[in-house]
């Protein structure tokens, strides 16, 4: 692609992710071609060249914009983040696994062997007698192969590199991913630190009934028929919308199914997991400390996976703490 | 020992790489597909509310969510022991057919078809989308860009996002469509039939009469003789949404023809040290090594193996073109690779007549399209044909329905051993005495794309163009030449 002068250059990058974020930009459709207009894309593996060599070339802050979207779990993975934080004058921690980790960040709640030891000797289907595991290095008779080293823990772009903004969403929709391309043309972007998006909830874009929520019982989905035009909540099934940022235009309760937070947080919110709970509580109609908790116990039996469904990689919760460098290292 | 590495991303992206080693004489030892990456899903959906599966393990592919929404869907129907509605079947079908025509669509323009619509050895600049929209004209590129917009806008208005939906439950559906809707899919399906006409006709033009082009196809770099595995219906007609999985041998046999539920007698998975992604093989066969042949487990699950491994085709103009398809290759089972584009547009074909037939059953906009579990979960198997291959998902429960086991058995992963002995073997036939023949790259590629691996399943390769490069090493390690084939 030339580098005509004048023009921005953006670099759109993958790590671990599932590739629902490409997906979702090329979802922009015909408006990919005024973003060619305004921007040179000078990296971009999906969709067009990948060469990191040039990338490595580049001066350091050569990329004007860098969408980073994936998680950080493997060596090379942590080596592209590096790379693209010093070549980019702003880095966009770009969809919910880079953001905070996504759902695939739940596997934090175990380690590396652990997550081995099942994936390569106890699911159902694997025959493994010699008890192999996947190697960073291997002697095959030809010669050596080489895999990344897989580490011990998920993290989120901004545990591994400074990140400038955020764009949340499991993947973001295409509206907000042009909204956000046009803030960034326009020179309209919040403050360095933010998240790019809306300071309302999902409840606010939702167009369901709301009256007074007070529940005696959560349901689990398979437990209950809602009706179409009742807030979910309200309904007893844990609607993850009260917590979560705005953005989607609520479309999980418009075909009748409770949103999951993928947009994470709201505005000003720290911590997901601990506003959603805060929330879920205040509607239950009792006053019964040992009522409630049993309410919550019985209708909500995996807290940690309900409340921190895409968030745990970059929690307060997070699991034991550990140095960095060791759990990179899977020590 | 040479070494050439073939990184479809570059050395440090971490989507699959392959290496190939030369031996003295320059001609190719062995070859090795690795994957690089491993996400855990089968670890940490342990301890999880089952329902959750659908959602969270469409996370494994934002490509193709909704193949593992849907086998996560139909686990949980056998997880509850309870039987959707008609209705909430009908939606479902529907719902997938939408996605398989959008899955191939993407394929055959912007992935696969560069290849013959603009030509294998065009110049590397011209074979992507927009090669084939200059080839075929602005407007049907134009008409390409509005079947995915379209079948992209029906999976939302369905399933709730175009990217990982948020629909799927034991027993049926969160929402059913109104009557209106009903009609804007039956519409966009009469369209979706006539798109997937003319493309095999654009196939048809551009390389059934193009006489190059069927000698590749053809001809011996592109073929593996293995077994075929597929979904039929009870007429051993191809299904993706549900039916038996049925496997034939080399031979075009019958091997086996199983409920999802007995996977486990039937395929086995092995590990590697050298791979994060595990390689699955027929059991009652056995692992043989990276070979082909009926003594051998290797198997294949790609639109070609459906073909294979069913009788036809259960609607008029694919089973037309099914018959077409082995009269003209000769009679089943087909064993040529490159042939497995022909058949994604014989199912492209299939899914659109489908996405109409079941449009336009007024039935469908019935409100009965949930049913309430009575039982307690247990266990249950959930397959689908995801684009890419039969896809298994396996749950077993404790009394609260919180996950204790979780098995994946994915689309792509399916193809693992075969994928690595294509390469191989176009390897083999195309470097001879050291000497890295022109077109290697492309053609190397080509034995990789006819799978149309999707390791978003396993990591993660994408529409738009795959850059290579080969770097052949001396046995020192030093680089002593560098080929790439990128969009410069």
């Amino acid at each position: 692609m030339s580098q005509t002068q004048g023009k921005g250059k953006l670099a759109l990058y993958w790590a671990a992710s599932c590739g629902g974020c490409e997906i979702a930009v090329l979802a922009i459709d015909e408006k990919i071609l005024e973003v060619a207009k305004h921007f040179d894309i000078v990296f971009w593996p999906c969709a067009t060249d990948g060469k990191v060599r040039d990338v490595e070339k580049m001066d350091d802050g050569a990329i004007d914009v860098c969408l980073f979207n994936g998680s950080i779990r493997t060596s090379e993975q942590e080596y592209m983040a590096r790379l693209l934080r010093r070549k980019s004058k702003v880095l966009v921690a770009f969809g919910s696994c880079a953001m905070e980790g996504c759902i695939p960040g739940l596997a934090n709640l175990n380690n590396r062997e652990e997550i081995f030891q099942t994936v390569y000797e106890e699911t159902p289907s694997t025959e493994n007698p010699k008890h192999l595991v996947p190697q960073h290095e291997t002697e095959v008779p030809e010669g050596k192969l080489y895999l990344p080293v897989f580490y011990d823990s998920v993290f989120t772009l901004d545990q591994v590199v400074e990140v400038d903004y955020y764009l949340p969403g499991c993947p973001p929709e295409a509206e907000r991913i042009w909204d956000a391309i046009v803030a960034i043309l326009e020179g309209k972007l919040p403050p360095k630190g933010s998240v790019i998006g809306a300071d309302t909830t999902v409840c606010d874009e939702c167009p369901r009934k709301r009256t007074e929520k007070k529940i005696k019982k959560f349901y689990r989905t398979w437990e209950i028929i809602p009706d179409e035009e009742t807030c979910l909540l309200e309904q007893g099934i844990v609607c993850a919308g009260v917590a979560t940022r705005a953005g989607c235009g609520a479309r999980c309760p418009r075909v009748n199914s409770p949103c999951i937070g993928c947009y994470g947080p709201n505005a000003g919110v720290v911590d997901f997991g601990a506003r959603l709970m805060t929330a879920l509580a205040s509607v239950i109609d009792s006053d019964d400390p040992q009522e409630i908790e049993k309410i919550i116990q019985d209708g909500i039996p995996d807290p940690v996976g309900t409340f921190y469904r895409f968030s745990l990689a970059h929690s307060l919760l997070r699991r034991k703490r550990k140095l960095m460098a060791s759990a990179m290292a899977g020590q | 020992m040479k070494r050439v590495t073939i990184d479809p991303i570059t050395r440090l992206e971490g989507h699959g790489k392959i290496e190939i080693f030369l031996d003295d004489r320059g001609e190719v030892a062995n070859a090795y597909l690795q994957i690089p990456e491993l996400r855990g899903f089968e670890r940490f959906c342990v301890g999880r509310p089952v329902e959750e599966m659908p959602n969270l393990t469409a996370r494994i592919c934002g490509v193709c969510p909704e193949a593992h929404h849907m086998a996560a869907t139909k686990a949980l129907d056998a997880v509850f022991h309870v039987d959707p509605p008609a209705t909430a079947k009908k939606l479902r079908e529907l719902f997938y057919s939408i996605f398989f025509a959008t899955d191939h669509t993407t394929h055959f323009y912007a992935l696969g078809g560069p290849d013959f619509v603009v030509g294998p050895d065009a110049p590397k600049a011209e074979r992507n989308i927009l090669g084939v929209v200059n080839k075929v004209g602005l407007e049907i590129g134009g008409q390409v860009i509005k079947m995915r917009h379209v079948g992209h806008n029906l999976i939302q208005l369905m399933g709730g996002r175009r990217v990982h939906p948020n629909w799927g439950l034991p027993g049926g559906v969160s929402r059913g469509i109104t009557e209106e809707e009903r009609r804007e899919i039956e519409a966009a399906g009469r369209d979706a039939v006539e798109f997937a006409k003319f493309s095999l006709q654009l196939f048809d033009k551009l390389v059934l009469k193009n006489s190059e082009y069927v000698a590749l196809i053809t001809g011996d770099v592109y073929v593996q003789k293995t077994y075929y595995m597929g979904t039929v219906d009870a007429n051993n007609h191809v299904n993706f949404y549900d039916g038996m999985i049925r496997v034939v041998g080399p031979d075009g046999r019958e091997h086996a023809k199983y409920h999802p539920k007995d996977y486990r007698e039937y395929v086995a998975e092995r590990v590697e040290p050298w791979t994060y992604l595990k390689i699955p093989y027929l059991k009652k066969v056995g692992w043989k090594g990276f070979v082909d042949g009926p003594d051998s487990g290797v198997y294949q699950a790609t639109p070609l193996s459906r073909l294979n491994a069913s009788d036809g085709m259960a609607t008029p103009l694919a089973q037309k073109e099914f018959q077409r398809f082995y009269e003209v290759l000769g009679g089943k089972p087909v064993h040529h690779t490159l042939a497995t584009h022909w058949a994604r547009l014989i199912e492209l074909l299939y899914a659109t007549e489908r996405w109409l037939e079941l449009a336009s059953d007024p039935a469908i906009t019935s409100k009965d399209y949930r049913v309430l579990p009575k039982e307690k979960p247990t266990e249950g198997v959930g397959c689908v044909e995801a684009p890419r291959g039969t896809l298994t998902h396996h749950y077993i429960t404790d009394e609260r329905g919180l996950v204790v086991k979780a098995n994946l058995i994915v689309g792509t992963t399916n193809n693992n051993a075969s994928i690595c002995m294509s390469v191989r073997r176009a390897a083999q036939k195309l470097i001879k005495g050291g000497q890295i023949r022109e077109g290697l790259l492309n053609r190397v590629e080509m034995a990789f794309r006819s799978y149309d691996p999707c390791f978003g399943c396993a990591t993660h390769s994408l529409p738009g163009q795959m850059p290579l490069e080969v770097i052949i090493r001396n046995p020192a390690g030093d680089v002593v030449e560098r080929l790439t084939q990128c969009l410069d």
